[in-house]
């Protein structure tokens, strides 16, 4: 297992919007391991309160040692992380658990909702790597145009001309649900590969207009965790046949076939 | 002078140091081995093994509180068959001693397991839960009533030929009759505390935070609490006592040792810091040396209460 435990040096805090950071961090060993899809855990603080690591998917990761996290501060131990500095170390571990299956897909579509977008990020990096790569599209949902920042930008940097929007306010592209753009923005006549991560009821929508045409489908989902390597099993999501075993986020996603779990 | 001698004896099994995993935290120890080297640990006590797979509970399982967590996990683990023929091999070649955590419904089941594992080769000690707070039948039933206690501690050392540790539940009002019952069952220690039962609400959806309303609470939270009843249970009994609750530095550690403990298990902390457990190994031996003390075993019960 090329798992590792790095006191990271912050290199980087950025704010993208009202509430939305970018962090990065300098961790040779994780950012040279991690794979689109995985996460790390992170030590906001090294007192007592709050006590368990966060996990953070990985946004970005580059063979220059460097590893970008997105969060939004939304509890005390995001406060704490949005506090960090440049210089300051953090206690990094990961990578962990399994990421997108992406290899020899003709035709890949990234759906990502507020900070869903986040690994999608990677994702797009290492599909848009190669010298032909596949076909890419890239639907991005969020609040309004504000919470997006600049990450539909990001998206097309990387190649991916095919960005689209949605937007619940009807601020910046798509007004409405980002799942909608499935239908309008996908040729039909193409075999896709979707990967999707977000609320739950975008993805289980994903899921649900997946099912309907076809289409490989995978979704990265978030639990609540303690340890993240498989060691509390906290992380515990239903199987569609309820006397299965559950599977657990850490070790068995955080990314999943949408048919391998129950939809609530 | 000479290296410390951090060496303890846990009813005839004798440890290379006190610091000890406790059950539920530390997987099957794989899990671990890329943050550790597992054979600077006293030894690992694995996820509590009933006879047949279980489940667990519903999610969500786990919620942080106040310098603590609570969880409701239900005892889901592989059953003794798959933990034999799947985790053992791994285990056996891992460099340090394995205790095996058990838990069943009945007598029945809690002697089935003991006298399995007493077949396996590479186990040095049986822990028996009777102590988990989150599953209905069993458990914590045995473990809050002296006679159902002491049976299942006679029922698992009649089928034993290993060290049988009992792990006691705090959940009773007074901690020294339980212990009491175990040492009169035939233990060869106790460790002691489980977790705390507890709960917690979200305010917005005034919904339990755990599918199973309650949970068991652990972490530095419930430090004190723990300590206080290793100290009264060392008082209780002669046998060894093995201190587990919220202990996350070695500084912690000593505490439990003062107050009579011979070794102690690393829970939560595992999760905040996967390397936990041997720094808390490896802080022992620096105070030794510091202290110029030349065992841990002179600092056991070496609490001092007159003024």
């Amino acid at each position: 297992m090329n798992q590792y435990e790095e006191q990271a040096e912050v290199l980087r805090q950025e704010q993208l919007a009202p509430g939305i950071f970018r962090l990065t961090l300098k961790a040779p060993e994780i950012a040279l391991a991690a794979r689109p899809g995985q996460f790390v855990m992170l030590r906001v603080s090294a007192c007592h309160d709050p006590l368990l690591r966060r996990p953070l998917s990985i946004h970005q990761a580059g063979s220059n040692g460097q590893i970008q996290l997105m969060y939004k501060v939304v509890g005390k131990g995001t406060v704490l992380l949005a506090g960090m500095r440049q210089g300051q170390k953090i206690s990094l571990s990961g990578p962990l658990g399994r990421g997108f299956a992406f290899a020899g897909r003709p035709a890949l579509c990234l759906v990502g909702g507020g900070m869903g977008i986040a690994p999608l990020y990677f994702l797009g990096k290492e599909i848009m790597r190669g010298n032909e790569p596949p076909k890419c599209v890239v639907l991005l949902g969020a609040r309004n145009a504000a919470e997006l920042g600049p990450l539909a930008g990001d998206f097309r940097d990387l190649g991916i001309t095919e960005t689209h929007v949605a937007t619940d306010d009807g601020s910046l592209g798509h007004h409405g649900f980002v799942a909608e753009l499935l239908k309008s923005r996908l040729d039909p006549e193409q075999s896709w590969t979707v990967c999707a991560c977000g609320p739950l009821p975008m993805m289980k929508a994903v899921a649900g207009q997946c099912r309907a045409r076809g289409y490989e489908c995978q979704v990265s989902l978030e639990t609540m965790m303690a340890c993240g390597i498989s060691a509390c099993l906290g992380c515990a999501v239903p199987q569609p046949d309820p006397q299965a075993p559950y599977l657990h986020v850490c070790k068995d996603g955080p990314v999943f076939k949408a048919e391998e779990v129950a939809w609530p | 002078m000479n290296e410390p001698d951090l060496r303890v004896n846990i009813g005839g099994l004798v440890l290379k140091n006190p610091v000890l995993t406790a059950s539920g935290t530390f997987g099957y120890g794989r899990e671990f081995a890329p943050y550790m080297n597992l054979h600077h640990l006293g030894g690992i006590v694995v996820k509590g093994i009933s006879l047949a797979p279980r489940r667990g509970n519903p999610p969500p399982r786990v919620v942080e509180t106040a310098a603590g967590m609570l969880n409701a996990i239900g005892l889901e683990n592989v059953g003794v068959e798959r933990f034999i023929s799947e985790k053992m091999p791994w285990l056996r070649g891992c460099g340090t001693r394995v205790i095996v955590n058990i838990l069943g419904d009945s007598l029945e089941d809690y002697r089935a397991l003991a006298a399995r594992l007493g077949e396996v080769e590479g186990i040095s000690a049986i822990e028996v839960n009777i102590s988990c707070p989150n599953v209905k039948k069993g458990g914590v039933a045995f473990g809050t009533d002296p006679a159902m206690a002491e049976a299942v501690t006679r029922a698992v050392c009649e089928e034993s030929h290993l060290p049988v540790i009992v792990k006691l539940s705090p959940n009773v009002s007074d901690i020294s009759i339980i212990a009491r019952a175990v040492e009169a069952g035939g233990a060869q220690a106790v460790s002691l505390i489980n977790t705390l039962l507890g709960m917690a609400i979200d305010i917005k959806t005034r919904r339990p935070r755990l599918a199973n309303v309650v949970g068991g609470l652990s972490g530095p939270a419930i430090k004190p609490v723990a300590l206080r009843m290793v100290w009264q249970a060392a008082r209780a009994v002669k046998i060894p006592v093995i201190g587990i609750g919220g202990i996350s530095s070695a500084e912690d550690a000593l505490e439990f040792i003062l107050a009579g403990a011979t070794a102690i298990e690393v829970g939560t902390a595992n999760f905040v810091n996967p390397k936990a457990a041997e720094e808390i190994a490896v802080g022992l031996a620096r105070y030794l040396s510091e202290q110029k003390i030349a065992g841990i075993s002179e600092l056991i019960g070496g609490l001092i209460l007159a003024p």
